[in-house]
């Protein structure tokens, strides 16, 4: 087990703070590091996709668990993989696809370990059909503060605390997930633009059902009439038999080639408003006002950015701010005042994403909520902005909406009882299998969760 | 913790009555900021400034602690720490002398050059431990641009910021990579109630490095007869054009740059900005000449 200082950021890179960073091989070194973490605690770390804080631990151990990535078994019949939980995204569409399965649920990058989409509940372009992560989870192994193993099922308090529990309740040491059978690694995408925000919300409202994925990105540069417009991708995965001749050569191949990384320093002139205006225009404008069945590969489709390695860099030497906020069905007016007041600011953001969430999931601190999601990313130099994202989380908290706490790194922690009704048991619990504070992070010091 | 922005949520000020600080205090409190401790010696002007923060909603409570008494550092400074993190450190403690006087009274300018570096060098490094193992915060330093150059005017309070200045910029540089900020602020001359009283007789006022900057808590630190004679010595400089520079500042403009300097995690702050250029032009200027200059 390799032992190192390091000064760990979130994807934002905002507030670095330096831990001590254990690399377990093994669980038994897992749990020897749990059981001698200290007063600070330890917290677990995958691929540090989170935005914010929620997987560092300034002045404890971060137990960096991508050296756990065995794939242990797989069932090409039933589509039931059980594997470590430092095992990636990646890597799983690696092997799973051509054996036909694919990941349940995907997230904007792969490059997130199953340990972390547990913790975070991550959520994809199919939340509104299949929830989130830990739906497909039928079992985990749960590492908890006396250095024991658990085995933890669905159903359980303990489960639902730890299904987007930030990895507070314990280290998930491996987990069995039920996969989706797919016939080949190809998409059909439907692309239709949106003129405004209510046009928008009327078409996801009446054709989402329709589709396995489905998310709308937003220009929220646009103003007066043109608020909110957008562009609405859609898809299914395309069976075997609807491929092209030369795509059902080899229907399953999945080799998506990553680009050279982003360059380190990037001109602070490329990040104003002027440039995402144009990025905008371009965008909106090149989207095809209504197309069917147009074939992608997996990797373009679900993670274009995944080309483009440590693509954060993008946001500047100060760091990125990603705000996800979901309100329910019925508080449309909040949403359309909360787009209003974004793109009145003029923020310059060109990567915003809207998303009508179906059911919620039972994990305790789990975001998703049945309604509607925007997520957007903001240059933390931005004067202002702590103030202006503290306005817009009163009017979320007022319209009984949340902020998702995997992408937070600046909410004031008076708000999130409101947020999440759940927190107090959620707390209790920890004071109760946690007594002596094992497992904090960050997160959980500015949150006091 | 810190947020994205640097607003840190608990806030240790040594040098509790200083303007500049409790100008500092409030903006934070109006951010994150919900614990504050007030570090300083006991006196009725702390407690009044306690008060006034408490009001604002914040968890105040103040601190005995003494500058000049280094042996003491370790404990009451530890007490704090051993409670909660800190997220915020803010030095603002020193104290502006007389420099006639001090001229005549080698015991008075060490007063100075022990409270303002010594002291600083020991609760400096006190915290700066305390930071580095929680892995987290900021320590910020207030330092004056009297210590970018040395002139007649005012040169033992200026060699005593300019070691401050050096200590905190070394300071920083062994603290990167620990997860701690080290950022040193380099106000020019700070017009307030305060710092019109405690002003040394030695501004001019026509030029940015003029008299010492803030009273950084310098109230708690004086002796009374010590204000007494500084308050005559402004009285006697009263007419000086302090505020016809635009080089001049506020314990507001002060904190805003504070504020504004965490979230950009800045190393050195000047306040105001252009002094920075004011003072590195005037670095240059040859002693001959530096000598002849009214300021």
């Amino acid at each position: 087990m390799s032992v190192d200082t390091v000064s760990l950021t979130g994807w934002g890179r905002t507030a670095p703070t330096t831990a001590l960073r254990f690399r377990p091989r093994t669980y038994e070194e897992a749990a020897a590091t749990v059981r001698g973490c200290g007063p600070r605690g330890s917290i677990a770390r995958g691929l540090g996709r989170a935005h914010g804080d929620a997987a560092q631990n300034a002045g404890g151990s971060v137990l960096d668990m991508t050296a756990l990535n065995r794939i242990r078994t797989i069932d090409a019949g039933s589509g039931r993989v059980v594997c470590d939980a430092g095992v990636s995204l990646h890597r799983l569409m690696e092997v799973l696809l051509p054996l036909g399965w694919f990941v349940p649920v995907t997230p904007t990058t792969r490059y997130v370990t199953v340990g972390g989409a547990i913790g975070a509940d991550i959520h994809g372009r199919n939340q509104h059909l299949a929830g989130s992560f830990s739906r497909h989870v039928q079992e985990l192994e749960l590492l908890t503060a006396g250095g024991e193993i658990r085995t933890v099922r669905p159903g359980t308090a303990l489960f639902d605390a730890t299904a987007g529990g930030l990895g507070l309740t314990g280290v998930i040491l491996s987990a069995t997930l039920r996969c989706h059978r797919v016939t080949s690694a190809w998409m059909s995408v439907d692309t239709e633009r949106a003129v405004d925000l209510d046009d928008l919300l009327d078409r996801l409202t009446a054709g989402d059902h329709r589709y396995r994925y489905s998310s709308a990105w937003i220009d929220l540069r646009a103003r007066g009439r043109a608020t909110g417009r957008s562009v609405l991708t859609r898809a299914e995965h395309v069976p075997r038999y609807a491929l092209p001749a030369r795509a059902r050569r080899t229907p399953l191949s999945f080799r998506p080639g990553p680009l050279p990384s982003a360059p380190a320093l990037v001109p602070e002139a490329l990040l104003g408003g002027a440039p995402a205006t144009l990025f905008n225009e371009l965008r909106y404008r090149g989207a095809p006002t209504y197309r069917i069945g147009e074939l992608q590969r997996l990797a373009a489709f679900f993670h274009p950015r995944d080309g483009l390695p440590q693509w954060h860099r993008a946001a500047g030497r100060a760091g990125s701010v990603r705000y996800q906020f979901a309100v329910g069905h019925g508080q449309e007016e909040a949403l359309r005042r909360i787009v209003h007041r974004i793109s009145r600011r003029r923020c310059p953001t060109s990567d915003a994403v809207l998303k009508r969430f179906g059911a919620g999931d039972p994990g305790w601190l789990s975001f998703p909520v049945p309604g509607w999601a925007l997520a957007l990313d903001l240059p933390a130099a931005l004067p202002g902005l702590a103030r202006f994202l503290d306005s817009l989380d009163e009017e979320v908290a007022g319209a009984g909406g949340r902020v998702c706490l995997a992408k937070d790194s600046r909410l004031r922690p008076e708000l999130l009882a409101a947020m999440y009704p759940r927190l107090s048991d959620f707390r209790s619990l920890r004071a109760e299998l946690d007594p002596g504070g094992a497992f904090r992070s960050d997160l959980s010091r500015r949150l006091s969760l | 913790m810190k947020d994205a922005f640097g607003a840190p949520q608990s806030l240790l000020v040594l040098g509790g009555t200083s303007e500049i600080a409790l100008a500092t205090a409030r903006r934070l409190i109006a951010l994150r900021t919900r614990t504050v401790r007030l570090a300083g010696r006991p006196s009725p002007a702390l407690d009044a400034a306690a008060a006034d923060l408490r009001a604002r909603g914040a968890d105040v409570r103040t601190v005995g602690f003494d500058a000049l008494d280094a042996a003491s550092h370790e404990a009451v400074l530890g007490a704090v720490f051993a409670e909660d993190d800190i997220d915020m450190v803010l030095l603002a403690f020193g104290i502006a002398g007389d420099q006639g006087r001090d001229e005549e009274e080698p015991l008075a300018a060490v007063r100075v050059a022990q409270t303002n570096y010594t002291g600083a060098v020991s609760a400096g490094l006190v915290c700066a431990g305390a930071l580095q193992a929680q892995g987290h915060g900021s320590l910020v330093v207030l330092s004056s641009v009297a210590g970018e150059r040395a002139r007649r005017a005012d040169f033992i309070y200026g060699s005593s910021k300019a070691g401050l200045d050096a200590f905190t910029q070394g300071l920083g540089d062994a603290l990167h990579g620990t997860g701690v900020h080290v950022m040193v602020v380099r106000p020019g001359v700070v017009r307030s109630a305060t710092a019109q009283a405690t002003a040394t007789g030695t501004a001019s006022g026509t030029v940015p490095a003029a008299p010492p900057t803030a009273p950084r808590g310098g109230a708690a630190l004086l002796a009374p007869e010590r204000i007494v004679a500084a308050r005559s010595a402004s009285a006697r400089f009263a007419s000086a054009p302090l505020e016809a520079s635009p080089l001049t500042t506020t314990p507001e403009a002060v904190a805003e740059a504070i504020v504004t300097g965490l979230r950009r995690r800045s190393e050195t702050v000047w306040v105001p900005g252009s002094l920075r250029a004011v003072m590195s032009a005037l670095r240059h200027v040859p002693r001959p000449l530096f000598r002849r200059l009214p300021i």
